[in-house]
């Protein structure tokens, strides 16, 4: 068996690498102003107010200063940063009528494959816009919805108005706004009140432009009493600019529904990854993220759950894997504003040469949470004396009638584990690389078979270089 | 009679300080050989030199199998060739269910794809032989298991990998009787002509099923005497301290 492939997606980074010329239909220029913020608005023929809300973010912008805290940004020029790069193509639901070499990228990635056998519904953004779009017939009937966000702009106006950056506003951080500035492409999901949407839907994002950024939004509401599985797949060709990827996803879970979001980014390492995601959970809702990061040369991620209504669920898994020049600052916050509300979080870290994995949450409980339950666990796992890796949990519990857990472990292979494995016949090699897995596998058993292997696929890349 | 394991002249260190010296012993096929000494005497080195543990170093002598010196060998090596310990304290490892780590640890060892579902089927029955229950071979490798459960892990692990020679290190301490039953008959069943089995042990429970070849005593890191299975039963009723040269 080619130890580099997986059933859906051929995963050798070399696969991942390659990138295609002449792709874009048009483009704007490098940098950020008003005249460009105005352009993208109009080449795309949005609502008035949308461009005011553009130029708003944009002084937003322009206000607010770099994080104080995490990694440096300092490397980051917006002057370098193409904001919109459209491909040469515009959205199908058909992949014959996709150009080819648009086709062919997807192709590699398995996502057509991918489609046929275990998906609802899936779409393709290729830089700035998406390109492909689809939802099986059954889920249309039962009135679901699955668009791009630049046609649910146009036909469902009012709900994008009502929703559209308001779970996370544009004063949230600099990037967010940013993001309110430039953005372009992502999905847009509702489905209505009790409906099981039984495959997932999943958008794939890629990037291809050198120096290009990235600024999906993504809006899913899900009705009362229904169901869905949401996943998100990142990557790009590895450029010596940078690039950066400043998504916005916002969630809204309705009573009594439930809402999973997985994501497997695995963005090159000249990307910036700074993408900002937030789910707000009505009563006896439930949000579950599943987070897989091991691309990017820097990402801040910490996916927000504000448990609003009564008996709200909060479920995170995350896995970072950070290699050498990677800095992955990841986490996640959790805000309990209701009675009897309850979240998990069990994270864990990978790091090797030099890569640096930090975890950081915040878990809040008010006053009004009473009987709430949060438990926190968060292990990392160095696989040499180079790596760093922090942890830094922050709790703010403001009362007496809550359950709360947190467990931290930072550690190392244990030699006598190797020794074990090897004593039945398996090569070191494999033996460390069974521990990373089993490492990992609380993380990979929340995701469907073909990603569960592909996250595999990428440990054992990873572990490759570095051991053997 | 063929000769499965020898060890001439063996000295093994540990950090510097010497635990095994000009240690001797001979296993042929078709033995079971049982080792009994004092805590401390170093048993489980010698068990652990013989797997290739890389902490120990031996600094004199050497260990030939089957005509073959692994004194050098890799611990995989060994394992492949057809050497497998029981360990007195097993390791814990996440994530990996010991159906999984069974199923690759029996393609490293044999070079063969292992077809799921007759390994499965194979797995559930050497289980079933020796009383462990079938839902065990669905969890994470011997993450908290109880002290006899992980030896019955050993066990089923010994079954399944089919070794040459077999070094069984207190596999009987913490079992209960029906677990000591159920695991004497597994050995039986495990012990042929063409195999070895070295028990290492502090009483003589096992050996009223499983009938020793000889029982060698180990003490002061060489072997001091050996005998046949009264020797075992001398020692349950005295002591290591009766015996003369000790
Ligand atoms: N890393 C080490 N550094 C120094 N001494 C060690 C080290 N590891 C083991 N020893 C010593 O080696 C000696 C032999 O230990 P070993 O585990 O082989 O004994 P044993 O005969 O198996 O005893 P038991 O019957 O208690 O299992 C002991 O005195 C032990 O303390
Ligand atoms: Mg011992």
């Amino acid at each position: 068996m080619d130890r580099n492939k997986t059933q859906i997606e051929d995963i050798n980074r070399s696969i991942y690498d390659i990138h295609d010329k002449e792709a874009a239909a048009h483009q704007v220029e490098r940098g950020l102003s008003k005249e460009i913020v105005t352009e993208i608005s109009r080449y795309k023929d949005e609502p008035s107010w949308m461009l005011e809300a553009r130029l708003a973010s944009l002084e937003t912008y322009h206000r607010l200063g770099l994080p104080k805290w995490g990694p440096s940004l300092h490397e980051l020029n917006m002057e370098d940063i193409i904001t919109y790069v459209k491909p040469n193509t515009d959205m199908k639901t058909s992949w014959e009528d996709i150009p080819e070499f648009i086709k062919n990228t997807f192709d590699r990635l398995g996502i057509p494959e991918a489609e046929k056998k275990a998906l609802s519904g899936v779409g393709a953004q290729y830089d700035s816009e998406v390109v492909y779009h689809s939802i099986k017939e059954e889920l249309l009937r039962q009135g679901v919805i699955y668009t791009d966000m630049g046609t649910a702009l146009i036909e469902y106006e009012d709900i994008i108005k009502e929703h559209f950056m308001k779970l996370i506003p544009p004063s949230d951080h600099k990037f967010v706004a940013l993001h309110g500035a430039v953005w372009s492409g992502g999905s847009f999901v509702y489905v209505p009140p009790n409906t099981e949407v039984r495959l997932p839907l999943q958008s794939y994002f890629r990037v291809n432009a050198p120096g290009a950024g990235q600024f999906e939004h993504t809006l899913i509401i899900v009705d009362k009493g229904s169901k869905v599985h949401f996943i998100e797949g990142c990557s790009a060709p590895k450029y010596n600019v940078l690039n950066l990827h400043a998504g916005c996803v916002e969630l809204y879970v309705k009573e009594g529904a439930s809402l999973r979001y997985s994501t497997i980014e695995n963005w090159s390492r000249n990307m910036l990854n700074l993408n900002t995601k937030r789910a707000i959970v009505d009563k006896n809702g439930s949000i579950e993220w599943v987070s897989g990061t091991f691309g990017s040369r820097i990402t801040m991620l910490y996916p927000m759950s504000i448990l609003k209504g009564e008996g709200a669920r909060s479920e995170y898994v995350g896995i970072s894997f950070a290699s050498e020049g990677q800095t992955l600052d990841t986490g996640t916050k959790v805000v309990h504003l209701a009675p009897n509300t309850y979240s998990t979080v069990n994270s864990r870290s990978i790091s090797k040469k030099g890569g640096k994995a930090t975890y950081r949450s915040s878990i809040v409980v008010t006053p009004e949470a009473r009987d709430s339950k949060s438990s926190v666990i968060c292990e990392s796992l160095m696989l040499d004396s180079s790596c760093r890796s922090d942890t830094i949990p922050v709790m703010d519990i403001r009362n007496d009638a809550v359950d709360i857990g947190h467990e931290a472990k930072i550690g190392r292979i244990s030699e006598e584990a190797i020794y074990y494995i090897m004593s039945r016949g398996i090569s070191e090699a494999e033996a460390r690389a069974m521990i990373v897995r089993g490492f990992a596998e609380p993380i990979a058993k929340e995701l469907p078979l073909e990603y569960a292997v592909e996250m595999n696929r990428l440990i054992d890349i990873e572990l490759e270089g570095s051991i053997g | 009679m063929t000769k499965l394991l020898e060890i001439n002249n063996l000295h093994a260190a540990i950090d510097g300080k010497e635990i095994i010296r000009e240690l001797n012993l001979s296993v042929n096929k078709g033995e079971v050989h049982v080792i009994m000494g004092p805590n401390g005497a170093g048993k489980s080195t010698l068990a652990n030199v013989i797997m290739g543990y890389p902490h120990y170093t031996v600094t004199k002598g050497n260990i030939i199998f089957e005509e073959d010196d692994i004194t050098e060998d890799r611990t995989d090596e060994r394992a492949k060739k057809g050497i497998f310990l029981s360990f007195q304290n097993s390791e814990e490892v996440e994530g990996i269910t010991v159906e999984n780590f069974l199923r690759a640890a029996k393609g490293a060892i044999t070079g063969q794809n292992i077809s799921f579902v007759s390994f499965r089927k194979e797995l559930m029955s050497v289980m079933s032989e020796i009383d462990f229950d079938s839902e065990y071979a669905h969890r994470y490798l011997n993450v908290g298991f109880s002290g006899g459960e992980k030896k019955k892990n050993e066990i089923v692990q010994m079954l399944v990998l089919n070794p040459k020679l077999a070094i069984l290190d207190e596999t009987d301490s913490g079992l209960d009787v029906d677990a000591v039953r159920a695991v004497s008959e597994g050995i039986n069943r495990f012990r042929s002509k063409n195999n070895a089995i070295i028990i290492i042990t502090h009483n003589t429970r096992l050996l009223s099923s499983v009938e020793p070849d000889y029982v060698h005593i180990l003490a002061d890191g060489r072997i001091m005497r050996t005998g046949d299975k009264s020797l075992a039963h001398e020692i349950n009723e005295h002591g290591f301290t009766s015996l003369p040269l000790l």
